[in-house]
């Protein structure tokens, strides 16, 4: 028997549900990423404290009354705003995803991580809440010259990205909130920049400044990282877009599976671009593919639930999902992305996963 | 994008006329709307002076570039206390942390090496990212002067500046020419045109 706690927590059985990091792949846990357990979830909602965490120099502890955003630069009223006055503003709310770029990052050679907290756990999903960021242009009064804003963390990396005007002007936002609280500290408490549909890092987390300007500033992030090489040597940038991608977390690698008979196969789809128009699934190593069913909602730049019913009669498969958003865009293989891109490019992997099941009833990341 | 809602603001019947009087003179200026065209009347309005104390980027152009200058023997001596530890003495990098120097001539092969020399485009790039960001356990440590010697010295360490008894400043910043300066492209994708196909797929498919 027990009582509701102050702030309740999962069951204690559930103690294996956790984000999770991967030791070698930074040197320091100051500069690191905790995965989201993809294959734990339900859904299209990340728990708040289960969100992928990517930090630059370690998650800063702000105090938010002792927090200001100043928005400067071209503009006719340079302005500081407390936390309480941005709250103020007309509010919007909106379910997107975030993805880190680097998510599969590990994959561009061959199947490497376990299991798809490894191979697709940069990602997370959540209601936002804030202020559109055209409400707070429009408050300081955006000269015509304006095309970027350099977006500034108050993090000890000082994180900055150059976001386009027409992006600012189009669905970014100001979120204070996130599926219904205060957003987390790791997810940039008090204020984060929220750019739909946008690698990751440009969402910048614990935001402290906006400045309008006529050319992007060259940061060190859209530079020397988050930038894209490619096999003759040159490099592209602003590469802000998460094509469209899906995977199947149910069976997914790592997974064990006791018994033939029925399962229904489950995953995860989305689009920097738009809404997820389609989702199809194989299980022969995209020879064959049959259309799954869509959980509504469907949204844009939001995370789409697929499903379909399937038996398993003890055979080896080769499972792999393929979506296809609003725009027409057919997700890849991986072997069509190295043909373009080669396999040093880090960033924006979005290939078909591909699980191999074996007859003991294993799943294994494998690419074919 | 450029509605004008102002007029049928609640706002405006709100005793805000200041605001609104404001706004009516701003179309005369040239501000873009960009949301509603709703002002609100939130946020304190900020002068240069504090504006400055905030503003710590730096364009490509220079903009931003605080003035002073360095020698690069100051920059060897803060950066042999301050950086080699992580970065190695001649920038090779220590233990996974990055490798600064090196590596010119290596994007194109299979085992690239992007360092400052061998990939930054800009050189300003490298002063405002020591300024805000290093050294990593104490940032925003170091002078503005302090700043131009650790970033006159790395670039030393690319053999993109030759004296170190030279001065490094706003202007010899500008002038140094990164080996990459002309390696960026713009964001080609679309890049890749996979088919839905749904039957027989890999028989058919084309030999990749």
């Amino acid at each position: 028997m027990g009582v509701g706690a102050p702030y309740g927590q999962p069951s204690r059985f559930e103690s294996e549900v956790m984000r999770r990091d991967i030791d070698w792949l930074f040197p320091d846990e100051r500069a690191s990423v905790n995965f989201t357990p993809l294959q734990d979830l339900h859904g299209i909602v990340t728990p708040n404290g289960l969100h992928f965490a990517r930090h630059h120099a370690g998650v800063p502890d702000i105090n938010p009354d002792e927090h200001r955003l100043l928005i400067h630069g071209l503009v006719q009223r340079p302005l500081l705003f407390t936390m309480d006055e941005l709250m103020r503003f007309p509010s919007v709310s909106r379910i997107h995803f975030i993805e880190c770029s680097g998510n599969g990052t590990l994959e561009w050679t061959q199947a490497v991580m376990p299991t798809v907290q490894f191979t697709h756990g940069m990602i997370g999903c959540s209601e936002w809440t804030g202020v559109r960021l055209s409400t707070l242009l429009d408050e300081v009064g955006v000269d015509r010259q304006a095309r970027w804003i350099l977006a500034e963390s108050a993090d000890a990396a000082g994180l900055a990205r150059s976001i386009p005007m027409a992006k600012a002007l189009d669905d970014a936002m100001v979120v204070y909130a996130q599926n219904g609280e205060r957003i987390r500290p790791e997810q940039g408490y008090p204020l984060r920049l929220l750019c739909p549909g946008f690698e990751g890092n440009a969402n910048v987390k614990w935001l402290r400044r906006l400045e309008v300007g006529t050319r992007p500033w060259m940061t060190r992030e859209e530079t020397s990282r988050y930038t894209d090489l490619m096999p003759d040597g040159s490099a592209r940038q602003f590469t802000f877009v998460n094509e469209a991608k899906s995977v199947i977390t149910f069976p997914s690698g790592g997974q064990q599976l006791r018994e033939r008979g029925s399962y229904e196969i489950r995953g995860l789809a989305w689009s920097g671009r738009g809404k997820v128009k389609r989702v199809d699934v194989s299980v022969d190593g995209g020879n064959n593919w049959e259309t799954a069913k869509l959980q509504q909602p469907v949204l844009s730049k939001c995370l789409t639930s697929f499903r379909m019913t399937w038996t398993w009669q003890g055979e080896p498969l080769l499972l792999q999902s393929r979506v296809i958003d609003e725009s027409g865009y057919v997700q890849p293989t991986i072997r069509q992305l190295r043909k373009v891109r080669g396999t040093r490019s880090t960033y924006h992997n979005n290939a078909i996963q591909t699980w191999k099941l074996d007859v003991e009833g294993k799943v294994s990341n494998v690419q074919i | 994008m450029y509605r004008f809602k102002i007029f049928s603001s609640p706002f405006f019947s709100k005793g805000v006329g200041g605001i609104f009087i404001a706004v009516i003179l701003g179309i005369f200026a040239f501000p873009v709307w960009a949301g509603d065209g709703l002002v609100y009347g939130l946020g304190t309005r900020t002068n240069p002076e504090e504006i400055a104390g905030w503003n710590i980027d730096v364009g490509p152009d220079g903009a931003g570039l605080p003035p002073g200058s360095a020698t690069l023997s100051e920059g060897q001596g803060i950066y042999d206390m301050k950086c080699a530890r992580c970065h190695g003495v001649f920038g090779e990098g220590v233990a996974g942390k990055p490798v600064l120097a090196g590596g010119i001539g290596t994007l194109g092969s299979h085992e690239p090496q992007k360092t400052v020399g061998s990939y930054w485009p800009h050189a300003t790039t490298l002063f405002a990212y020591i300024r805000s960001s290093m050294p990593f356990d104490r940032p925003r440590s170091l002078t503005d002067q302090e700043v131009y010697a650790v970033t006159g010295y790395v670039l030393y360490l690319n053999e993109l500046l030759e004296d170190m008894g030279a001065g490094i400043n706003a202007q010899t910043l500008l002038q140094v020419e990164m080996p990459n300066r002309n390696g960026f492209v713009a964001d080609p994708r679309p890049d890749v045109a996979n088919a839905a196909c749904m039957t027989d797929c890999l028989r058919n498919a084309p030999k990749q």
